[in-house]
């Protein structure tokens, strides 16, 4: 019988097998349950003990996305038939839709500022990363630990004076503000995790481009960057995931123009209090452009494309 | 092509000096290999024309111009580095082009084609042409890299022991190769090497450095049969040249140190005794491990000889160099 030191025994791979399966159990979970409780009656959500099967609805979604309100079976006859399929959901609770909900807002202040501040972090942090790669600068590894201090307390200890700050510079409440206020709380991680790709990345590609015939800017646009893509993506992702779920500040610095998705979407109240289906839809919606930027960039994820042309 | 001269070129990296006030000409068309081990400053002398590094002091010129403002991408030179460098995200194709299309060069894509093409046949990488960069062999990607230079056309070549990645074989053939190149387009070389075959064979001109310091400049015919000390003459000559006593023979002259004895040197057949300690058959030669008064010496004799280990064989010395006790040659 052959034995191999790299090689794990079938025991050991289904007990690896088993531990990923019932981890993923255990993170999942929580996600169906909510993509569940989107498609549920509202009845069906409160339910006690849960309801695991159950007849699929689209109020939830119907709600998440309308303003409705009461009324009389007078006014449902007077209003004539139902024209959509939505209007048809909402009487047959008993009220009628008066206009489209905030939700849309909410969810396009979150993609300009969740995406705009990714792709201002992505700028900075790239530039800054190559300077502490490349460059001599003065007092480096001080800089460095000052620029990662700035996360060593939760960003929300220091809201009072970011609320007074911004609440001076006319930021309050605005897409410049939140966009502002989210690069630079993520700043910190991307210059430190962009340093360390682009430390990886031999210095003869550069110095080969240079004597090319190209500038510095040219050798880092054109050769550093492409092979930086890697890292790129995914401390983008990184800054995205922080920025789309940010609660905190987002409940203290907006409330009309540039609310987010997160401090909107558990406030849904329905005709009858809090209405968990809206609740879950709107969650669910949520998660999907987070979903499909990892989706698209996880090629880049996939390390070792640019390893192995330089000989070490 | 240009004539490359270098000044009183100084460098130091924090304490270690990399060069220490090196002037030295580059003719116009010549092949120069600088020769040395590792830290003597070979690599360092390249950077320095090539605009990589900046010297502390001194002054470079290309074709007479000095080079001191200018970055490397003005400088109109070509570098192969040791390491292969080419740019893992482009295909061979793409890295031949990167030069030619550059701001500077803008070289319009049908002459592009003709030069990538025509390089791609020298170096035999038509058919890789392609491929991604990293999908090669190690001694591909060397011969892209070589030919990423080729491509241009530039003041001066440099290159940073192109060829010490590669094997045996591929080694030789490319030898041959870069030689004939630099012969026909009469192109300013400047090579960097530690081994003294490529050095040898290659070269019109050698330049030996130790510890930052230019110790000879000439033919390597010059530096093989007349070197200035005991560091330069071992840097040429395969088996090394042996260095014992100057007394050990009698007739050294004044002042002298040490006999320094290449095989051609030691006369076989004549003169003292000497024991036989090992007859080593590389097929083309005959090396023989001489103990000589409690000296070991190596020469190399007849490759059919029928010495054998345990053998007498007198010896004496023709010729030889002489140095004193600081390396330095006197005789």
């Amino acid at each position: 019988m052959s034995f191999s030191v790299t090689e794990p025994t079938n025991g050991t791979k289904w007990f690896a097998g088993l531990l990923v399966v019932a981890y993923a159990i255990i993170t999942l979970v929580p996600l169906l349950w909510i993509i569940a409780t989107g498609f549920k009656s509202p009845t069906d959500s409160i339910a006690y003990p849960p309801v695991v099967v159950f007849e699929p609805t689209l109020e939830g979604y119907v709600n998440l996305f309308t303003d409705r309100t009461r009324a009389t079976d007078d006014m449902i006859e007077a209003a004539g038939p139902p024209e959509t399929w939505y209007d048809e959901i909402a009487r047959s609770r008993g009220t009628v839709i008066t206009g489209p909900s905030r939700y849309g807002e909410r969810f396009l202040n979150s993609v300009i500022i969740g995406f705009g501040s990714t792709f201002l972090c992505m700028v900075l942090g790239t530039a800054a990363a190559y300077a502490f790669s490349r460059f001599r600068v003065p007092l480096k590894d001080d800089l460095l630990f000052f620029i990662l201090s700035t996360r060593m307390m939760p960003p929300i200890a220091v809201s009072i004076p970011i609320f007074l700050m911004f609440r001076n510079l006319g930021l309050n409440d605005t897409h410049l503000g939140m966009i502002l206020l989210y690069t630079a709380v993520n700043l910190s991680l991307s210059v430190w995790l962009l340093k360390g790709f682009i430390d990886e990345i031999p210095m003869e590609y550069e110095e080969a481009a240079l004597i090319d015939g190209y500038t510095r800017f040219q050798a880092f646009y054109k050769v550093v960057l492409p092979q930086a893509a890697t890292g790129i993506a995914s401390t983008a992702i990184f800054c995205l995931i922080f920025a789309w779920n940010e609660y905190a500040f987002a409940v203290l610095l907006t409330s009309g123009t540039a609310q987010t998705a997160p401090p909107f979407i558990p406030n849904i109240i329905g005709v009858n209090g809090k209405d968990w289906p809206a609740v879950a839809a709107g969650a669910t919606i949520f998660l999907v452009p987070v979903m499909v930027f990892t989706v698209l960039l996880r090629k880049h994820l996939l390390r070792g494309i640019t390893f192995g042309a330089v000989r070490k | 092509m240009a004539e490359v001269s270098l000044t009183g070129v100084s460098k130091s990296f924090g304490e270690d000096i990399a060069l220490a006030d090196v002037s030295l000409t580059i003719p116009d068309g010549s092949f120069v290999v600088l020769l040395g081990p590792t830290g003597a400053g070979k690599t360092t002398t390249l950077r320095m024309v090539s605009g990589l590094d900046t010297p502390d002091a001194g002054r470079i010129e290309i074709a007479g111009r000095d080079m001191a403002a200018l970055t490397p991408a003005q400088r109109d030179v070509a570098m192969v580095f040791q390491q292969y460098s080419l740019y893992p995200h482009l295909s061979v194709r793409q890295n031949l082009e990167f030069p030619l299309k550059s701001p500077i060069l803008k070289t319009p894509q049908a002459q592009i084609d003709a030069k990538v093409g025509a390089v791609a046949e020298v170096l035999q990488i038509s058919h890789k042409l392609d491929n991604k960069a990293t999908a090669l062999s190690g001694g591909e990607m060397q011969r892209v890299s070589i030919g990423r230079a080729l491509v241009r056309d530039p003041q001066v070549y440099l290159m940073d022991e192109p060829l010490s990645s590669l094997d045996a074989k591929l080694r030789a053939d490319l030898r041959v190769e870069l030689k004939s190149i630099q012969a026909d387009s009469g192109a300013t070389m400047l090579y960097v090497t530690h081994d003294q075959i490529e050095a040898m064979t290659m070269a019109t001109h050698v330049g030996v450095l130790d510890e930052g310091r230019l110790i000879q400049f000439g033919t390597p015919r010059e530096i093989y049969e007349n070197p200035v000390s005991i560091y330069a003459a071992s840097r040429l000559g395969q088996p090394r040249m042996n260095v014992l006593p100057a007394d050990v023979f009698g007739g050294a002259p004044q002042g002298a140190a040490s006999i320094g004895l290449r095989p051609e040197h030691i006369q076989q057949g004549e003169g003292e005794d000497s024991l036989v300690k090992r007859v080593e058959r590389l097929g083309d030669q005959t090396r023989l491990h001489l103990v000589f008064k409690d000296h070991d010496l190596i020469t190399v004799t007849d490759a059919h000889t029928d010495l054998k280990d345990g053998d007498t064989v007198k010896i004496r010395p023709v010729s030889p160099h002489y140095f004193d006790a600081a390396g330095a040659r006197v005789a």
